[in-house]
């Protein structure tokens, strides 16, 4: 019994860890800046579409 | 109407401002900015930050050598099937707006595919389409808007510029075994005597024993490799003990689990290498949009125009001209090589190269210098010499700037490391001696045991810990140091060279006042209309302060370079330029820049320019005297000699009229017997700044423009510099005293080691509880002193 618990929770551990190590070689910790800005426009851009300037903005209320 | 600030860029509007839209743009180029963001629908750029937008400059043909499809693809990352990758940097990247902006390319243009910011890198990754698109069409729009990519020589040079994460990773696998062992290590802690424990012991102590491997073999790498290098160049570092101390953890864990002796000290281990990578990785702060390393190739042009002999004109990478042929040089271009004037008339602001702030002129035939800066119309010029063969880039080859300041430099922890291995050693053989003598079984037990316990964690943390902090709040208050040793090394210094142009003095306004016979407001109005049309830096500082609101039309105009301007309305002229030019002789031999003026012929008055010194001066000189030597070494001539003495206590050493190669030089020689700080700004300070103890370089804008140094000082904070090197030996101090409580961590635990009563769960206790300890006293310490920066200055 001792063993297949030892065994799920190193599993577990080791799986999180080569995603740890996936992730650093793909670069997602060279910048660890700019996406926290990008993540906040998301909004801005699916609501604006091609709208000409001056229509009300309907995506405002949403905030 | 006056004090309107430009919707897109913030600055004031003055009175050319264009009122558009209901909004106010302090220029042309701004405006259309604006166009072009709100017919694309981006007009929420205006909304993330307000007054965004950097005013866009002329591009002209700046970038025609896009054309040249070798340059191209020397900066494609990717170029494949009609698919383009190109990172570009660009300088004016500095607000969430500007994210947001160069995100959303697309919407400018359909070809751009995708476009990605790295905002602290001020890089942006563009992905496009090609056919009807080209770099050169995604350089000039992006120079459209204001964010004109900077492309120069450096660019062009660039090796494999792959990112080193391998920190990071050893971290993580460091800190992952460490988690994974402690926790399997807990039933050890708890009770070592109950049956299901002795049952699946070797299970767990194998586990731990697997986990541990990698930690020695990968995460613990730097280190050995630090003392391996340490040891052949004989030298003791601090990463010996270190080293010595991990070794002598697994084998002798290895060698418990093995015999059945004892659960092993895996757990320290794990917990050690993950610790001081920890502290490795703090103190490896870097500014990621700073360049420490630039050299004459990030200012120099990557192409040039080459005049062909049969008159045609192309586009041509800088290394590929040869001497005797000829290229063309533009309005504000570098000259990227010695050459000689073949056609048109220059007007050149060295600078960059001797420091020397006014422009001079050159006439047909007359050499020019690699370095300097055309201001004025085209210039048709021969080359003398290649680029890296010129005058100013030879700098470069003096061996100084091949050698690294960090090596050759002993930080504080690694004279402490030296003596503290030899102390080490001592007691571990004393104690096993001893051991040997009495009950020879324990004698080994006991070696091992003071290696481990002695194996400097904390000291290793203090450095990096305090530096690090200290290099953040340095940051903080805009003093970027290159690394950590320049901090030690700057707690150092005892003397103090300045260069005077752009380090004491502003490079943004000079001060001009007036002697003569006032001038009219119609004269006024004259005046400022002819300098309109003069490109002349004289002119255009003169221009900018003269009050006048009248618009012009002149009759006529004539601009006689090297000379002096001359406009003419109705029946009235004015003549503004050189003594002779305007008819009169120089008043006095002084150095001073001066511009005569004349209406009607009658001679008015001058204008005399001063360069205008950074408030402050007075008191920075005062406290650094106290306990430092100061010097000046300036390339301008010594005009400023009695503005400066004024300042500067009696007797201060003051040099003017030095090249380069002099200040580099006058360095070298000060630094036989005194540790210098070198306080510089330009390319010509970048010997000098190179061969000095701590070389800093002083910057209007410290994204644009800094030689290669050991740290980049904004300058607005100049007055601040005698705080910061304050706060530099405070820094030292802090250290100081954390080894003394690392060293009382030491003997309690080389107590239980000589008396051979350590426990694994005694080292597991101590280890992180020492290391843990010093990285709060060290923290809370360089904040607190930090807090006083602050509070001195707001």
């Amino acid at each position: 019994m001792i063993y297949i618990l030892l065994a799920i929770s190193i599993t577990v551990a080791v799986i999180f860890f080569a995603a740890f190590v996936l992730s650093v070689r793909k670069g997602q910790f060279d910048d660890t800046y700019t996406p926290s800005v990008r993540m906040l426009f998301e909004d801005e851009l699916v609501g604006e579409g091609q709208k000409a300037k001056g229509e009300p903005k309907i995506d405002q209320k949403k905030e | 109407m006056a004090d309107q600030k430009c919707y897109h860029c913030g600055d004031p509007c003055g009175r050319g401002g264009i009122h558009f839209d209901e909004r106010d743009f302090c220029c042309n180029g701004c405006k259309t900015v604006y166009q072009i963001f709100t017919s694309n629908g981006l007009s929420t750029y205006y909304e993330l930050e307000a007054k965004a937008g950097t005013a866009p400059l002329e591009v002209q043909r700046k970038y025609d050598f896009l054309d040249n499809p070798e340059i191209v693809e020397r900066l494609l990352e990717f170029n494949e099937e009609g698919m383009q990758v190109v990172s570009l940097s660009i300088p004016t990247i500095h607000c969430s707006s500007c994210i947001w902006i160069l995100e959303n390319l697309g919407r400018l243009h359909p070809a751009i595919i995708h476009s990605q910011v790295d905002f602290p890198k001020k890089i942006l990754r563009a992905t496009y389409r090609t056919g009807d698109f080209s770099l050169k069409a995604l350089v000039l729009l992006l120079g459209s808007i204001g964010y004109a990519p900077t492309i120069s020589l450096k660019e062009f040079d660039k090796k494999d510029n792959r990112v080193d994460r391998s920190l990071i990773q050893r971290l993580g696998v460091a800190g992952f075994a460490f988690g994974n062992v402690m926790l399997l290590s807990f039933p050890e802690y708890f009770e070592a005597e109950e049956f299901w424990l002795d049952q699946y012991k070797w299970a767990f102590r194998w586990l731990i024993f697997a986990f541990s491997v990698p930690v020695l073999l990968y995460s613990a790498q730097p280190f050995f490799i630090s003392a391996y290098k340490g040891l052949r160049s004989r030298v003791l570092n601090m990463d010996v003990p270190i080293a010595l101390g991990i070794l002598a953890l697994f084998l002798r864990s290895a060698v418990d689990i093995i015999l059945d002796l004892g659960s092993g000290f895996f757990d320290s281990l794990t917990g050690l290498v993950f610790f001081l990578l920890l502290g490795k990785f703090f103190q490896q702060q870097t500014y990621a949009h700073l360049s420490f390393e630039r050299d004459y190739k990030s200012y120099f042009p990557m192409a040039v125009t080459r005049v062909r002999e049969d008159g045609g004109e192309e586009e041509v990478q800088v290394y590929q001209v040869a001497p005797g042929e000829r290229i063309l040089v533009r309005n504000q271009e570098i000259i990227p090589m010695d050459c000689m004037l073949v056609e048109g008339s220059a007007e050149i602001d060295y600078s960059f190269v001797t420091g020397e702030s006014d422009s001079v002129h050159k006439g047909r035939g007359e050499k020019l210098y690699a370095g300097g800066r055309q201001l004025g119309g085209v210039l048709e010029v021969e080359v003398l010499r290649s680029v890296s063969q010129s005058h100013l880039t030879q700098l470069w080859g003096n061996s100084v700037f091949s050698k690294d300041k960090a090596s050759q430099f002993q930080s504080l922890t690694d004279s402490i490391g030296r003596r503290f291995t030899v102390a080490v050693l001592t007691i571990a053989l004393a104690s096993s001696l001893y051991w040997l003598l009495h009950s020879p079984a324990m004698a080994i037990h006991v070696f091992t045991s003071v290696l481990i316990i002695a194996c400097p964690c904390a000291i290793a943390l203090a450095a990096p810990f305090t530096l690090g902090n200290m290099l953040r709040i340095f940051g903080r208050h805009r003093l970027y140091l290159k690394n950590a040793t320049v901090l030690e090394r700057l707690a150092q210094v005892d003397t103090a060279i300045f260069d005077k142009t752009g380090t004491l003095t502003t490079t943004k306004k000079d001060t001009i006042y007036y002697e003569g016979v006032e001038l009219s407001q119609r004269e006024t109005d004259l005046l400022k209309t002819t300098l309109r049309g003069s490109n002349h830096p004289l002119s255009r500082s003169l221009y900018d302060i003269l009050k006048s609101n009248a618009i012009l039309t002149l009759d006529e105009f004539q601009e006689h370079t090297g000379k002096g301007v001359e406009g003419r309305m109705d029946s009235h002229s004015i003549k503004v330029g050189s003594a002779s030019y305007v008819g009169r002789s120089s008043s006095g031999g002084e150095r001073e820049t001066e511009v005569y003026v004349s209406a009607d012929e009658n001679l008015k008055g001058r204008f005399v320019f001063h360069n205008s010194y950074r408030e402050g001066l007075g008191q920075l000189f005062r406290t650094l005297d106290r306990d430092m030597r100061l010097g000046i070494l300036s390339g301008d001539n010594d005009g400023e000699r009695r503005a400066l003495e004024k300042w500067l206590p009696l007797g201060t050493q003051m040099l003017f009229d030095q090249r380069p190669g002099d200040k580099l030089e006058y360095i070298k020689a000060l630094g036989q017997e005194h540790k210098v700080l070198m306080v510089g700004d330009g390319l010509n300070d970048a010997g000098a700044l190179a061969q000095s103890h701590v070389g800093i370089a002083v910057s209007e804008n410290i994204n644009v423009f800094s030689p290669a140094c050991d740290g980049i000082l904004d300058a607005s904070r100049m007055t601040d510099l005698p705080e910061f090197i304050q706060l530099s030996r405070k820094a030292i101090k802090v250290i100081k005293i954390s080894f003394i409580l690392s060293l009382c961590y030491n003997i309690v635990g080389l107590s239980f080691a000589v008396t051979g009563r350590l426990e694994p769960v005694v080292a597991a206790i101590l280890m992180p509880l020492s290391s843990i300890s010093i990285v709060v006293f060290t923290t809370l310490a360089t904040n607190y002193l930090g807090r006083r920066l602050k509070a001195g200055k707001t």
